[in-house]
């Protein structure tokens, strides 16, 4: 299972950056929302994948199985998801005002604040 | 329980709550910014006094024990860097209210500064690296929000790119802290860095070490990572860009401070000579980039590149004396950088422009503020006897004790075109005469004086706190001194926060 991730993982870093270095900004906001789920499932990944594994104590106070799940990563991606979700929607709605006041979403006619 | 170590994060919070709960009043807001600034600067006075008094003061939230709760730990450089932010939260809270209009303030201005304070507050004190991924986001946030205020062109232009980069750079700090943890499984600092000195093949720590530089480097606006700053830190309201110049590329700083001595110190060969080419080129890149500008606000910008790299080069040599000359450097470059902000606001509150060309004359109609301006400004150049100096001495007579001959050219060189920038702008805007043609000067409206002493008040303010280190500069240098032994000595830092171990 680890490999396939890690390889779905690298695709998708690489299709994210990609896209951001498109002129467009449009696509330059899809290349930040690709990449920070990249991220995330890089986290989820890191803590290595095991099926049916719950860190749970047995409702019998028994032993815990001899492998679990860890719980910190999902605990981790969560908090990185929600801030990510609230990051990305202030991107796209900054994105949607830049283009209402600026009139062109090329990122190389941008250039009012380098002169 | 060391509540002094939670307050410097909670009072902004509670004051940026607050300020929300009176959405409507303007009165309450202000007030709340200024009482609730000034709390903090006095919590900040507190937990610094404390830690001089223990060497580390630690608070475990929730009274989850070390390496499994989030840790609050407070050692002497988080205490001065806190202890800063308070002096500058409060300055520019006061500055505020003369020269932040109504359009700001209705649209939340308030609230976001404190937000700001809180998320730069959280960084410096906190001991967990995810957590502290967490405040930068709560920092950056509020920080994106405040350079949108207003909403003109130039903003939104410079929000796009420094949005974009500062995500990225967070994006890599969250890769690198999910990497660490699947190579080390914690994330409390300390843990982490006693498990570092157990790992036998290095490699994947230096793979580490090198994300962590690339994103704190783009926080920090270090070389070849800058482009973002000097394309957005002229565009917001003047307060706005004070606070960012002088808080926010610090929290980079004292990120990789705090990384690269108690976590990465094993193979410094490799990654602090990476920091100190990035010093360097950041010093000259950043102080060539101001030389060819004409703008006031972005000579301003390029300039904090520049001293940017002096800090990193105290951290890059390694030595004590020269992290003893970061830390003096930081010290007197928030207070320096944000104080000629400010100044540039009272210009162009004077004048109604920027540019350079169009300046003239500020010093015959207003000497008081060429003083004013000349005694940050000097600092910054590194003239005896005010703080710069003390700060560049420190750092040039470590690289020369290091043998980094290289290193000490270049910064006595910027050290030189540093003074060149600040030489033009006191000949351009203070010293020549004002152009006369009409449209040269733009429509201002008139100042009352009661407004202009509200916003000379804090500048006068930084402007002592500048004198009194570079005339007291034995007392700085000793808190810098032993802010670096602490640095020095990971062990005294794990050891505080996991109880000595056996």
């Amino acid at each position: 299972m680890e490999p396939i991730m890690a390889v779905v993982i690298g695709v998708i870093y690489a299709t994210a950056i990609y896209m951001m270095l498109r002129r467009s900004i449009v696509k330059l906001v899809i290349g930040l929302i690709l990449i920070s789920n990249a991220a995330n499932l890089l986290i989820f990944a890191t803590a290595g994948m095991t099926r049916d594994a719950p860190p749970l104590i047995p409702m019998n106070g028994g032993p815990m199985a001899e492998v679990i799940a860890d719980p910190l990563p999902q605990a981790l991606v969560l908090t990185a998801i929600v801030i990510a979700f609230g990051v990305l929607s202030f991107a796209v709605v900054l994105i949607r005002r830049a283009y209402q006041i600026v009139g062109v979403d090329d990122m190389d006619q941008m250039k009012d604040t380098d002169t | 329980m060391n509540p002094e170590v939670a307050l410097p994060i909670l009072i902004p919070l509670m004051s940026g709550a607050l300020s929300m709960a009176f959405w409507r009043s303007r009165m309450m807001q202000r007030l709340i910014g200024i009482a609730g600034t000034a709390a903090l600067l006095a919590t900040s006075i507190w937990l610094f006094a404390s830690v001089q008094a223990q060497g580390y003061v630690i608070m475990n939230a929730g009274g989850w024990a070390a390496p499994f709760g989030i840790t609050l730990v407070a050692d002497l450089l988080s205490a001065i860097m806190v202890v800063l932010t308070g002096i500058i939260g409060f300055a520019v809270a006061v500055y505020s209210l003369p020269t932040i209009g109504r359009g700001h303030e209705t649209f939340g201005y308030y609230p976001l500064m404190h937000l700001l304070l809180a998320g730069v507050a959280g960084a410096f004190l906190t001991g967990d690296i995810f957590n502290l991924y967490v405040w930068f986001e709560v920092m950056l946030l509020a920080s994106f929000a405040l350079l949108i205020l207003g909403g003109e062109r130039a903003q939104m232009e410079g929000a796009i790119k420094y949005v974009t980069l500062n995500l990225l750079s967070s994006v890599i700090f969250l890769s690198a802290v999910g990497l660490l943890y699947g190579t080390l499984g914690t994330l409390n600092m300390a843990d982490i860095a006693r498990r570092v000195a157990l790992v036998e093949d290095n490699t994947l720590i230096d793979v580490l070490a090198v994300m962590f530089m690339i994103s704190f480097g783009i926080k920090a606006a270090a070389f070849p990572l800058f482009f973002w700053l000097p394309a957005a830190y002229h565009t917001p309201p003047v307060a706005v860009s004070a606070l960012f110049a002088g808080l926010l590329t610090k929290v980079g700083v004292y990120a990789l401070f705090r990384v690269f001595t108690l976590i990465f110190n094993q193979s410094v060969d490799f990654t602090h000579d990476i920091l100190l080419w990035g010093a360097g080129l950041t010093m000259l890149t950043g102080v060539l980039g101001a030389a060819a500008q004409f703008e006031f606000r972005r000579i301003l910008s390029f300039h904090i590149v520049s001293q940017i790299g002096y800090m990193l080069m105290g951290l890059a040599l390694f030595t004590p004396l020269a992290l003893v000359g970061g830390v003096f450097y930081i010290l007197h470059h928030i207070i320096v950088k944000t104080n000629l902000f400010l100044i540039s606001g009272v210009v162009y509150r004077l004048k109604g422009t920027h540019d350079l060309k169009r300046l003239g004359g500020v010093y015959k109609a207003w000497p008081l503020l060429g003083v004013l301006f000349l005694i940050p400004a000097l600092s910054l150049a590194g003239v005896p006897p005010l703080s710069g100096f003390f700060a560049k001495f420190v750092l040039i007579r470590a690289s020369i004790e290091a043998g980094h001959i290289g290193i000490t050219v270049i910064a006595l060189l910027v050290g030189l075109l540093t003074l060149y920038s600040m030489t033009k702008i006191w000949a351009e805007v203070f010293w020549k005469k004002a152009p006369d043609d009409d449209n040269a000067a733009p429509k201002v409206a008139p100042l009352s004086q009661r407004h202009l002493w509200l916003m000379l008040l804090p500048i006068v303010g930084l402007a002592a706190c500048t004198v009194f280190i570079g005339l007291n500069g034995q007392l700085l240098y000793d808190v810098a001194e032993a802010s670096a032994a602490q640095l020095l000595d990971p062990q005294g830092y794990i050891d505080a926060v996991l109880g000595e171990q056996p």
